[in-house]
């Protein structure tokens, strides 16, 4: 089995690391899984692993959609921890992050859940639906089992709270573009720049952007001012429009990480 | 862990033992913050309680009164069953006050556009008559399912001056509207109230609606000393999210001797899963968190949220409020269903005992009063909370009962 790399690895390259976003399932366990090497192929520097939720309330159309097809599919929690190591074993390095909701998770059983998926190799987890005022016993396993718990801040969030969050947050802290879901929009927020120098300005963990981000000219935006650039919509579409899914998402991530150089 | 002691803001415990909390996006946490401080303000703010004491009473139409069915109770032959009638506050439901509440904290807060979710319609109904009220703009999200069983209030609604919005994701009916509000919430987090209308959600909302409900159980309190001397034995209400129930209940938690019983929707049956019976079915009814709380939650084994059913829209949700939770695990209330047939047959039987049309919600609560009563000795004191009033529900009721013309 490969060995994982540290998410902290991959930031300070001299360009913005690229982190693609992808459901595990969609459209079914196989194809999510060469997506998933296809992009590493491609240049991801770290592949965030989608776990489905039946209802994903920080997430938009695009995820909505492509988590039902893998929970019609039967994909559970279990599945996405074998898919970690089962991209271990195809010798794949970079650091996988595991991505969902918390219910699942705590119907696996949260101690349990941390520890299968340090066995299987994944490097940390995100949770939109927890907050680390909530964390704190998920946080107390990640630090036993050595993985990062990545938290997340808004436009929104008040300078006390940015505070607070980004000396929760391990691995880097993970900004919302805008107020809103997942989704791609046709421009980014004017005040993004302002944001990530207010965060900026409080720590020194690499901050990276996810939330709209379409396009490669976007993520070129993006990438010049953060540490890393988050992508999954967009993904997702252009796998769910393609005839050819794997090869569809290895050409969009090539031009993503195009625009990163 | 010093999480707590790190975030000194909050003032309001957060949740009731272990269950509740705030299981949100960061997006939601500054506006749930902002919620939480202004509630605290108005709270205590004479000012405020004066207006919203005024408008109960003057608009509303509070205190409702607290009925003797006396024919009910002689059917039943045991408990006298009183019922305390929110089904003739004003938009036909209990949901107003709340709905008035939370409008009158918006105003204040400066938000001129209102969102909420609804089931039944009941609380999408007291939304839109509460923002006409105060001059605020209102957009109601309600699954598709519910529009369709529920398309009296649907038009009530767009009477009062408010835009419907269709949820056609999920199973389409409240889970799915509550999702659909709280994406709009997060998206327009700046400019918008969420008027979440049962006490559950992240807090403060299951405290909020709670104590803009307790005016149920505080003035039945009053009213059913006046009427027997005594405190009732037992206090019946159904619970969907359970904001009816926490209303009537919280004024006498304290007092022990009071039997608080919660009747859930217990659809077809639970045995085949057909039903939104938290705590009844022990293979799907588990501690989980559904809508940014930790509560118990209808589920599958891996954590999926299981798709309800009940005959009523207004009980046809997978979690239940958070503060039942802890009643239940503390022991202090005791929780059971009541069947769609039993919940029809209650139905009929108060409409021709006592010339009053419940609510199919409400009819869940008549149905275990009429099993309890009858067990009670003659002189025990019992309250149903008659939630809500019938007329939304008499396209079902007809269909069922094969009465259409």
């Amino acid at each position: 089995m490969a060995e994982a790399k540290r998410i902290r690895d991959v930031f300070g390259k001299g360009r913005a690391a690229l982190m693609p976003y992808f459901t595990v399932g969609y459209p079914d366990y196989e194809i999510s899984l060469n997506v998933i090497e296809a992009c590493v192929e491609a240049g991801a520097d770290l592949m965030e692993l989608g776990m489905s939720f039946s209802d994903p309330l920080a997430d938009g159309p695009t995820i909505q959609h492509s988590t039902q097809v893998a929970l019609e599919n039967g994909i559970t929690v279990k599945h996405c921890l074998n898919a970690v190591a089962d991209l271990r074993s195809r010798g794949i390095e970079i650091p996988l992050l595991l991505m969902g909701y918390i219910n699942p998770i705590l119907a696996y059983g949260l101690e349990k859940f941390v520890r299968d998926a340090a066995r299987a190799g994944a490097s940390g987890f995100i949770v939109p639906d927890l907050p680390p005022d909530e964390a704190g016993e998920m946080r107390s396993l990640c630090k036993h089992y050595d993985l990062d718990m990545v938290f997340l801040l808004a436009p929104n969030s008040s300078d006390e709270r940015i505070q607070f969050v980004t000396e929760l947050s391990s691995g880097f802290v993970y900004l919302v573009s805008v107020l809103g879901i997942t989704g791609e929009r046709d421009a980014l927020p004017v005040e993004l720049a302002e944001f990530l120098s207010r965060v900026r300005s409080q720590t020194e963990k690499p901050l990276a952007v996810g939330f709209g981000i379409s396009t490669p000219d976007q993520a070129a935006v993006v990438g010049e001012i953060a540490d890393g650039v988050i992508v999954g919509s967009a993904l997702i579409k252009a796998v769910g429009q393609a005839d050819q899914p794997v090869d569809a998402a290895r050409k969009f991530v090539a031009e993503l990480k195009r625009a990163l150089v | 862990m010093s999480d707590e002691i790190k975030n000194p803001k909050k003032k309001l415990p957060s949740k009731f033992g272990n269950y509740g909390g705030q299981f949100v996006p960061e997006t939601l946490v500054p506006a749930l913050a902002e919620l939480e401080a202004a509630y605290l303000r108005y709270s205590d703010d004479p000012q405020f309680q004066k207006e919203f004491a005024h408008l109960l009473s003057t608009y509303v139409g509070r205190p409702t009164p607290l009925t003797f069915a006396a024919r009910l109770t002689e059917q039943c032959g045991g408990a006298k069953i009183y019922l305390k009638r929110e089904d003739l506050a004003h938009s036909g439901a209990h949901k107003i006050n709340n709905a008035l509440g939370q409008a009158l904290l918006a105003k204040r807060m400066g938000k001129q556009r209102v969102i909420a979710e609804t089931g039944a319609g009941q609380h999408g109904v007291a939304s839109a008559t509460a923002c006409a009220l105060l001059g605020l703009d209102c957009v109601v999200y309600m699954g598709t399912v519910d529009m369709a069983r529920q398309a009296p209030n649907v038009q009530r609604m767009k009477l009062l001056g408010a835009e419907v919005r269709g949820v056609e994701s999920g199973s389409k009916t409240l889970k799915d509207a509550i999702n659909e509000a709280i994406r709009d919430w997060v998206t327009n987090v700046n400019d918008t109230y969420y008027l979440l209308g049962s006490a559950l959600g992240p807090h403060p909302y299951p405290t909020m609606v709670r104590d803009f409900q307790s005016v149920i159980g505080r003035e039945a309190k009053v009213q059913i000393m006046e009427a027997e001397g005594q405190l009732p034995n037992t206090i019946i209400a159904c619970v969907g999210g359970g904001s009816n129930a926490i209303g009537i209940f919280h004024e006498f938690v304290d007092d022990e001797d009071v039997d608080l019983i919660g009747v859930e929707a217990g659809g077809t049956g639970i045995e085949n899963g057909q039903h939104a019976a938290r705590f009844a079915d022990p293979q799907m009814g588990r501690p989980g968190v559904l809508h940014g709380c930790y509560t118990f939650v209808l589920q599958d084994a891996d954590g999926q949220i299981a798709l309800t059913h009940s005959i009523s829209a207004g009980l046809d949700y997978a979690a239940v409020g958070p503060e039942h939770t802890r009643l239940r695990e503390l022991e202090r209330a005791a929780y059971t269903y009541a069947t769609d047939d039993e919940a029809l047959e209650a139905f009929q039987t108060l409409s021709r005992l006592e010339g009053i049309l419940p609510a199919l919600e409400s009819s869940h609560a008549v149905a275990e009063a009429v099993k309890r009563a009858a067990k009670m000795p003659k002189d025990s004191v019992l309250i149903v909370n008659l939630s809500g009033r019938g007329d939304k529900d008499l396209d079902t009721v007809l269909q069922v009962l094969g009465m259409e013309n």
